[in-house]
């Protein structure tokens, strides 16, 4: 299926072009835009993206690759990210991806028939002092135990709100990763 | 001796629940560093940019993003006259395992980074100001991008930054999931688009950095520091902790502690003290092991009081009491870094350990260079073999010669990142390296699951 922008993430993009120098430099923050807009990113998304800002398209590909942390196609709803680095394997991380190893039915690597979950093993989530550490989508999970990893799962099978999101003080109406207010802080060019 | 009641501190009252607006910002004094270097003119004949150079020096400022580089100095080599665009890179990647002190800062602080980063770009003629903040952080991203859009409203960026007729712009930019993009040259790559790969220095980034600019890259508590240290004076600054080690520091202290966590203490802090009085003691009450004084490409501490054989051949302990400052550290052979202190208690198998931290050293490498490409692989490989109990003895300083080829001889400095602990985990713990090798199983009793 063609990509392109929607009127929201054209604009985003429009004005990102003016905050960098260069137009290569909006690559990462493209790919993000995608994200927002398709909930990960496609083949034909990097074909866009590299008309886009006048790049090869293998250029693009092989940036993308690079980076661990975008959403690719075929990922499930929640793609469950369990930090197993010294700091959080130190405080039992095993045993909570053992936990969502058996209440997911999955491997690592692996996402289930119905896309909805995917678990995978991840580095270092920057939260060392809340091990063991949990990233599912884009919130945090912290200090974890095999009761919190049991209470997570059954809410998101039933698609509600997950309980134990660690992710401290939440912004008004946070930006979902994007840049919002893109007017109120024009560049002062 | 810990001393946490100090002036100047990053996680001050902001540090709770929704205090990190623009307005509780101002009501502590906010902006205020930022409005008297802004009113300073950068005009050469003044001379008052050099001036304020000079008090960043005096100040003893090191950078807190791991080499403890300091800051007036990193400053010095922007060339700030020249007719050529600068930029300012602040690091926010913050992916060394055991660091998690700079989400903290621009969560509940991020008008202090922003004021910095207004007195950074003034003080080195830089417009374009960026801020690199890993993927992972959306929420601590959300959380700075509303306190750039406020200080944006509130007039102090922009094409008349705080009405000094000079523009200062800053952009939130985010990472996507790599370690190597926390190295300066690896976050530049990354930022121009590209793959996170390393360049080779010099030149170095303040002579020829992003877009081939000069480019001054610094963490984000070192940026976050400098309105105090304009606030408080520089000489006053300076005395804010040991000589030579001035200014707060936020340790972040993980592992097997009852209490994690973040403090900020002056560097008088010794080891004992940080894990005793701010953790709380070690997990179970069991009997600490080893310590990692810095993020865990610093060298292991030693703390079960063993005499260990050091590369010289000496008998030689390792102090449990040590201050916690940059030189007390370097002087024993391992570095504050990052002040990342990760506790490992009795019931850690060192073998094990080590063999976490180096498949983390090899996913992470960006696979440029060879030693460390393969050299990473090859411990991780000769590890996994020790570990499912298939090791020989000789492998042991198979895996020093191994570590021992990849410092020095690379483009960046993650390949002896990866080296540095190897060689002190093994060095300081060889018994159990041997054993395992051995016995084919963990001298430790009852070790934890790695
Ligand atoms: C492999 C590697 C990873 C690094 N990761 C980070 C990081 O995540 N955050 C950071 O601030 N500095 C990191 N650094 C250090 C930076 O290269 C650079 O020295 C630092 O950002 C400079 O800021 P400072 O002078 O204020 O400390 C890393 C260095 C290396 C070699
Ligand atoms: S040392 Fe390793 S991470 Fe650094 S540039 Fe070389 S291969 Fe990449
Ligand atoms: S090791 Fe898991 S968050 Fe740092």
């Amino acid at each position: 299926m063609a990509f392109a922008f929607n009127e929201e993430t054209r604009k985003q993009f429009d004005w990102l072009l003016k905050r960098y120098p260069t137009k290569q430099a909006c690559l990462l923050p493209g790919f993000r835009l995608v994200e927002a807009q398709l909930g990960h990113v496609s083949q034909e998304s990097m074909d866009y993206l590299a008309k886009e800002l006048e790049l090869p398209p293998s250029f693009v590909h092989g940036v993308f690759t690079f980076y661990s942390h975008y959403r690719r196609e075929g990922d499930g709803k929640y793609v469950v990210q369990v930090c197993h680095t010294l700091p959080c394997a130190l405080r039992g991380a095993h045993q909570i991806l053992d936990c969502f190893k058996e209440h997911l039915k999955l491997g690592v690597g692996e996402t289930d028939a119905a896309k909805k979950f995917t678990l995978k093993k991840v580095e270092c989530l920057g939260s060392c002092t809340t091990a063991p550490v949990v990233q599912i989508n884009d919130d945090y999970f912290e200090n974890l135990t095999p009761e919190k990893v049991r209470d997570i799962v059954l809410a998101l099978q039933n698609d509600e709100k997950s309980p134990h999101i660690s992710n401290g003080p939440t912004l008004e109406g946070g930006c979902k990763g994007m840049m919002p207010m893109v007017d109120a802080y024009p560049k002062g060019r | 001796m810990i001393v946490n009641d100090l002036p100047t501190k990053l996680l001050d009252g902001a540090y709770t629940k929704g205090e990190w607006s623009l307005e509780n910002y101002l009501k502590k004094g906010g902006y205020q560093a930022a409005k008297k270097v802004l009113a300073m003119p950068r005009d050469p004949a003044a001379n008052n940019i050099p001036a304020l150079i000079e008090e960043v020096k005096k100040s003893n400022l090191r950078g807190r993003g791991g080499a403890g580089f300091p800051a007036g100095m990193k400053w010095q080599f922007i060339d700030y006259k020249a007719k050529k665009p600068r930029y300012l890179a602040v690091n926010c990647d913050e992916s060394e395992p055991g660091t998690c002190k700079d989400r903290v800062v621009v969560t509940y602080n991020p008008h202090r980074v922003l004021e910095g980063i207004l007195i950074a770009c003034h003080v080195c003629g830089i417009e374009d100001a960026y801020i690199y903040i890993r993927g992972e952080f959306v929420v601590e991203f959300e959380h700075l991008v509303g306190a750039v859009a406020e200080a944006y409203a509130a007039g102090y960026f922009g094409s008349n930054a705080m009405g000094s007729g000079v523009r200062i712009d800053v952009t939130p930019h985010r990472g996507a999931g790599a370690y190597i993009c926390g190295e300066e040259t690896g976050l530049l790559s990354s930022l121009e688009g590209d793959r996170g790969y390393p360049k080779i220095k010099p030149p170095f980034p303040a002579v020829e950095g992003a877009w081939r600019s000069p480019t001054l890259i610094n963490n984000t508590q070192t940026i976050a520091l400098l309105p105090g240290i304009v606030n408080m004076g520089a000489d006053a600054w300076a005395k804010i902790g040991p000589e030579r080690n001035s200014g707060p520091m936020i340790y972040c202290l993980s592992g097997h502690i009852k209490k994690p966590g973040l403090f900020e203490l002056t560097m008088d802090v010794t080891l004992r003290e940080l894990v005793e009085q701010c953790g709380g003691g070690v997990l179970n009450d069991l009997k600490p092991k080893a310590i990692i004084p810095g993020g865990s490409s610093m060298p292991v501490l030693r703390v079960d009081g063993q005499p260990y054989t050091n590369a010289k051949g000496e008998q030689v302990t390792d102090n449990y009491d040590i201050r916690m400052d940059y030189d007390t550290l370097k002087n024993a052979n391992t570095l504050l870094g990052s002040a990342a202190v990760i506790v490992m208690h009795e019931r850690t198998c060192m073998v094990s350990a080590l063999y976490n931290l180096i498949r983390f050293y090899h996913h992470e490498s960006c696979g440029q260079c060879t030693p460390c490409r393969e050299g990473s692989g090859w411990l991780e490989k000769i590890l996994a073999r020790i570990v499912r109990g298939e090791g020989k003895t000789e492998d042991i300083d198979g895996l020093l010669s191994v570590a021992g080829q990849m410092s020095g001889t690379t483009i960046c400095l993650l390949a002896d990142s990866a080296a540095m602990p190897a060689g002190a985990f093994i060095t300081k713990f060889r018994e159990e390296f041997v054993h395992f090798c051995k016995e084919k199983k963990s001298m430790v009793e009852n070790a934890i699951r790695l």
